[in-house]
């Protein structure tokens, strides 16, 4: 299926990110979002608010960021696409309901334009410090999405992405941007509108009775109704039975939290997204995503003048993370670098991955600007020497 | 068990009001002489005569006692995070219009952790019913101190006597301009049920606070009997005052309890202001949602 | 045309994102160019000495931020005092005749300078200085070509005002190819 053309704005702009992303959501079909101001994330809700009116769309600026986080279930539930946006700390406060999201098998999307921290840290510079948060921040056992876009067009292209995932997969899905790609203007092409795929969710439409709202087939992913269809559903952030019934019992908690892990888990193939460039033959490989692919690259240019192999990973989906590619490749390269805007969070999942098979090499940055390509370049220069 | 007890059990009528409940869900959690399944008949019984279609009718809730109410309602029902049940209820009203959003909460759900939301829903006219039981205590985490429990009474964690300043929620609500303020108590049912169905009538942010004992945790921690005796206080310490003034409504320890419906008034609710809004401002040009335009542009 | 770093400077309120702006816009979208624009954000955004940096280039724009622009448009003394030292060697300064005063100029550095405030009161709306600049800037450097520079204009300023700024870019256009005249050859071409 493809866009609904009323949203789409068809033609080459010179925008930035974070516009980029909201047109990215209304192209998806997002027609709702609920956010609060938070820098460096508001000008997606600027643009939505300014939007909205004129496509079929609802925005409201709520009381804080965990207002936001919640109604955008409730709008899912109405029958909407959703999406809330936020920065640090607004994502902080968000947790609780990534979890809901998670354990409801909500679709939603969340867009955190990270900003360096902890807490307040830099709210106008970029980091890519809250990528574990994404994997991790709520409490429990869930899967979760979580998308890195280097440039403009990306965040135009990859959330569209995210709210086709979200919707397939029924899980929320991260757009994990930054405060340099969120605030760089570049050129964004916006195709037309049936050149543009959308993903709805797979709707259940048999009989009322009897109808259990959480039974999932082969892929599973269960069919989704909304409130006002008739089917009298509960949905609750309770374990709970393929009714959606809360039930207390180990055996029901170990079935649900499986599947959930499952549903991700199993189709991970299809859902990983990463690029590479001179992997083959490398004896080095910089993985990186987001900004800090683009930033890499002059790194990797001059190594490669100066004799070294040196190929690049990028991860475009960073959770779930390409284990059996990156284990894989330390199986046949002598070292792997992983430069992020973090003190090192992604480099674990290298590491874990690696498993002791190649050198792992992590080129830390506590975030605020972007990395060096020389401090890249010396890392990677590094990574082989004596070994 | 016996042939003829099974006969006896066959013969007892269905209640009237189990078409509306998840019957498949019972028994349910609440103790032996808690209000809050008093207040669900009056709910139900409001609901029979509202003359709303329950395929349209959506109950949200928090957590808590209260916050069990959505899983037991045979309707759309979503019990979701604590304190997050209005802003849940929020999204689901704006994305869907012709859905009749009820938050159905605790006290502490709705006015502690969520009261954030409480003031704003209530500024904003948004277009849902909050109905509010009041136990003056956390009773399913084991009777902890509430912001409506009232100085003097014990909780768990104020074991010396409560000494904060209690919420009186019907001024709050109007003062953060809520149009349906009115409270009643689990004694009366009769009240109860007919102000449900005024503020299920009603556009905008209508909201009933109702109290209802909590024998286990509030009652017998202050020494006030069960249930029953409860209810009794209610029956002999309420003053109907319909239209009182909600600053004069405040609740004392084991004080006289003024009670009835104090706010009916209009002003635009949320969906109403941003529709005319932009139909004001834009005109033509202005798109609602197919569901918006139903409602709104009919 | 290889990476080529642009900077922006002078106070709030000249316009000076705007202009930097425009130029990325005709570059990228009526040049086909690849162009990176970043803003500078936050508090010292409001304050006194603000900037546009942009990147232009023929090939993908990897590295986002500027390191040593090629050329600098300044139109305030204390953006001249603060940005200028970044220049790279050889670079091209282009400024505000009469609001910035070149002191200890490197001897590498090409200058040109235009009157743009008083060209821009001449045309009755001292506020299109920067569009003054930019048909300055275009002629001088040469990075966008005339055309995409005025479709830029056209599609950035406010509706109604186009007439005035095609005027503006016109006015610096022409005088930058007049200071040209006396120049052997157009320095970025």
């Amino acid at each position: 299926m493809h866009a609904d053309p009323i949203g789409v704005l068809t033609g080459a702009h010179f925008i930035d990110g974070d516009h980029a992303c909201s047109e990215g959501a209304i192209a998806a079909g997002c027609r709702f979002v609920a956010g609060y101001p938070i820098t460096p994330s508001t000008e997606v809700v600027e643009r939505i608010a300014d939007r909205f009116p004129f496509v079929g769309g609802v925005f409201i600026q709520m009381e804080d960021e965990i207002a936001s986080s919640i109604a955008i279930q409730g709008a899912v539930w109405g029958g909407k696409k959703a999406m809330t946006v936020t920065s640090g700390p607004g994502f902080s406060l968000m947790m609780e309901h990534i979890g809901f999201a998670a354990m409801t098998e909500t679709p939603c999307v969340f867009v955190d334009v990270q900003r360096a921290g902890p807490s307040t840290g830099l709210p106008t510079m970029p980091a890519q410090g809250d990528m574990m948060q994404a994997r991790w921040g709520s409490h429990g056992d869930y899967q979760i999405i979580a998308i890195a876009p280097n440039s403009p067009q990306e965040c135009f292209d990859l959330t569209i992405h995210a709210f086709n995932l979200s919707e397939r997969y029924r899980v929320p899905v991260m757009m994990m941007m930054d405060e340099c790609v969120g605030h760089m203007i570049e050129r964004v092409v916006i195709p037309e509108a049936e050149k543009i795929e959308v993903h709805n969710r797979k709707v259940y439409e048999g009989p009322k009775e009897n109808y259990l709202a959480f039974e999932a087939g082969r892929d599973l992913v269960p069919t989704m109704v909304k409130a006002g269809d008739g089917y009298k559903i509960h949905v609750t952030g309770l374990t709970h039975d393929e009714k959606g019934y809360p039930n207390m019992s180990v055996a029901t908690q170990a079935k649900l939290v499986q599947r959930l892990m499952d549903k991700i888990r199993l189709n991970a193939d299809d859902i990983i997204k990463y690029e590479e460039e001179n992997v083959e033959g490398a004896d080095i490989v910089v993985v990186t995503f987001g900004i800090t692919s683009r930033t890499a690259i002059p790194a990797i240019e001059q190594a490669r003048a100066k004799g070294l192999k040196v190929g690049h990973l990028r991860l475009i989906v960073c959770w779930p993370f390409p284990e059996k590619r990156i284990r894989e490749l330390a199986g046949r390269v002598k070292a792997i670098v992983m430069p992020e805007l973090n003190m090192g969070q992604m480099v674990y999942e290298v590491e874990r991955c690696a498993a002791g098979k190649c050198n792992v090499v992590s080129v830390p940055h506590a975030g605020g600007t972007v990395h060096q390509p020389k401090d890249i370049l010396a890392a990677i220069e590094k990574s082989i020497r004596g070994k | 068990m016996p042939e003829e007890l099974y006969e006896i059990e066959a013969n007892i009528p269905a209640n009237p009001i189990e078409e509306y409940l998840r019957m498949d869900r019972m028994p349910h959690i609440w103790c032996p002489g808690c209000g809050i399944g008093t207040t669900v008949n009056c709910f139900v019984r409001a609901l029979q005569t509202s003359g709303l279609d329950l395929d349209k009718v959506a109950v949200v809730s928090g957590i808590g006692c209260t916050g069990r109410v959505a899983g037991y309602m045979n309707l759309d029902s979503f019990h979701t995070t604590h304190g997050r049940a209005i802003p849940f209820a929020t999204g689901l009203k704006l994305a869907n219009p012709e859905l009749k959003v009820v938050v159905y909460s605790g006290d502490g759900d709705l006015t502690a952790i969520g009261g954030n939301h409480f003031i704003h829903a209530a500024r904003r006219n948004m277009d849902i019913t909050v109905i509010l039981i009041n136990n003056m205590i956390y009773g399913m985490t084991g009777g902890q101190v509430a912001p409506t429990t009232p100085v003097g009474a014990t909780a768990s964690t104020t074991p010396h006597g409560n000494f904060e300043e209690t919420f009186n929620l019907p001024f709050l609500a109007e003062s953060c301009g809520a149009v349906y303020v009115a409270r009643w108590t689990a004694h009366h049912v009769r009240h109860l049920t007919k102000s449900i169905k005024e503020a299920l009538a009603k556009k905008g942010f209508s909201f009933i606070e109702i109290l209802a004992p909590c024998p286990t945790l509030y009652s017998r921690r202050n020494k006030l009997g069960d249930g029953l005796d409860q209810m009794e206080f209610y029956r002999d310490h309420s003053q109907i005052k319909n239209g009182a003034d909600t600053k004069s409504v405040a609740i004392d320890f084991q004080g006289d309890i003024v009670v009835g419906k104090f706010v009916d008034k209009e002003r635009p609710t949320y969906l109403e202001a941003m529709n005319n809004h932009y139909q004001k401002k834009y005109g033509d040009r202005y798109v609602p949602s197919e569901e918006m335009r139903k409602v709104f542009h009919a | 045309m290889p990476r080529t770093e642009i900077k922006i400077g002078g106070f709030g309120g000249q316009g000076v994102i705007l202009s930097g702006y425009i130029l990325g816009r005709a570059a990228s979208i009526f040049d086909h160019k690849n162009a990176t624009m970043i803003q500078a954000f936050g508090p010292e955004a409001r304050g006194s000495a603000t900037s546009a940096q942009l990147i232009i280039s023929d090939e993908p724009i990897t590295y986002p931020y500027i390191v040593a622009p090629n050329v600098m448009v300044l139109m305030s003394q204390e953006a001249y005092s603060k940005f200028s030292p970044e220049l790279a060697p050889g670079g091209m300064l282009l400024t505000e005749e009469d609001l910035v005063a070149t002191h200890n100029l490197r001897s590498d550095v090409k200058h040109y300078s235009i009157p743009a405030t008083r060209f821009a009161e001449e045309l009755g709306k001292r506020l299109v200085l920067n569009i003054v600049m930019l048909g300055f800037a275009t002629a001088i450097t040469n990075i966008v070509g005339r055309e995409a520079a005025r479709n830029a204009v056209k599609v950035s300023v406010p509706k109604g005002t186009e007439e005035l700024n095609f005027a503006a870019f016109e006015k610096g256009y022409e005088y930058g190819l007049k200071l040209l005249k006396g120049e052997p050859e157009k320095v970025m071409a």
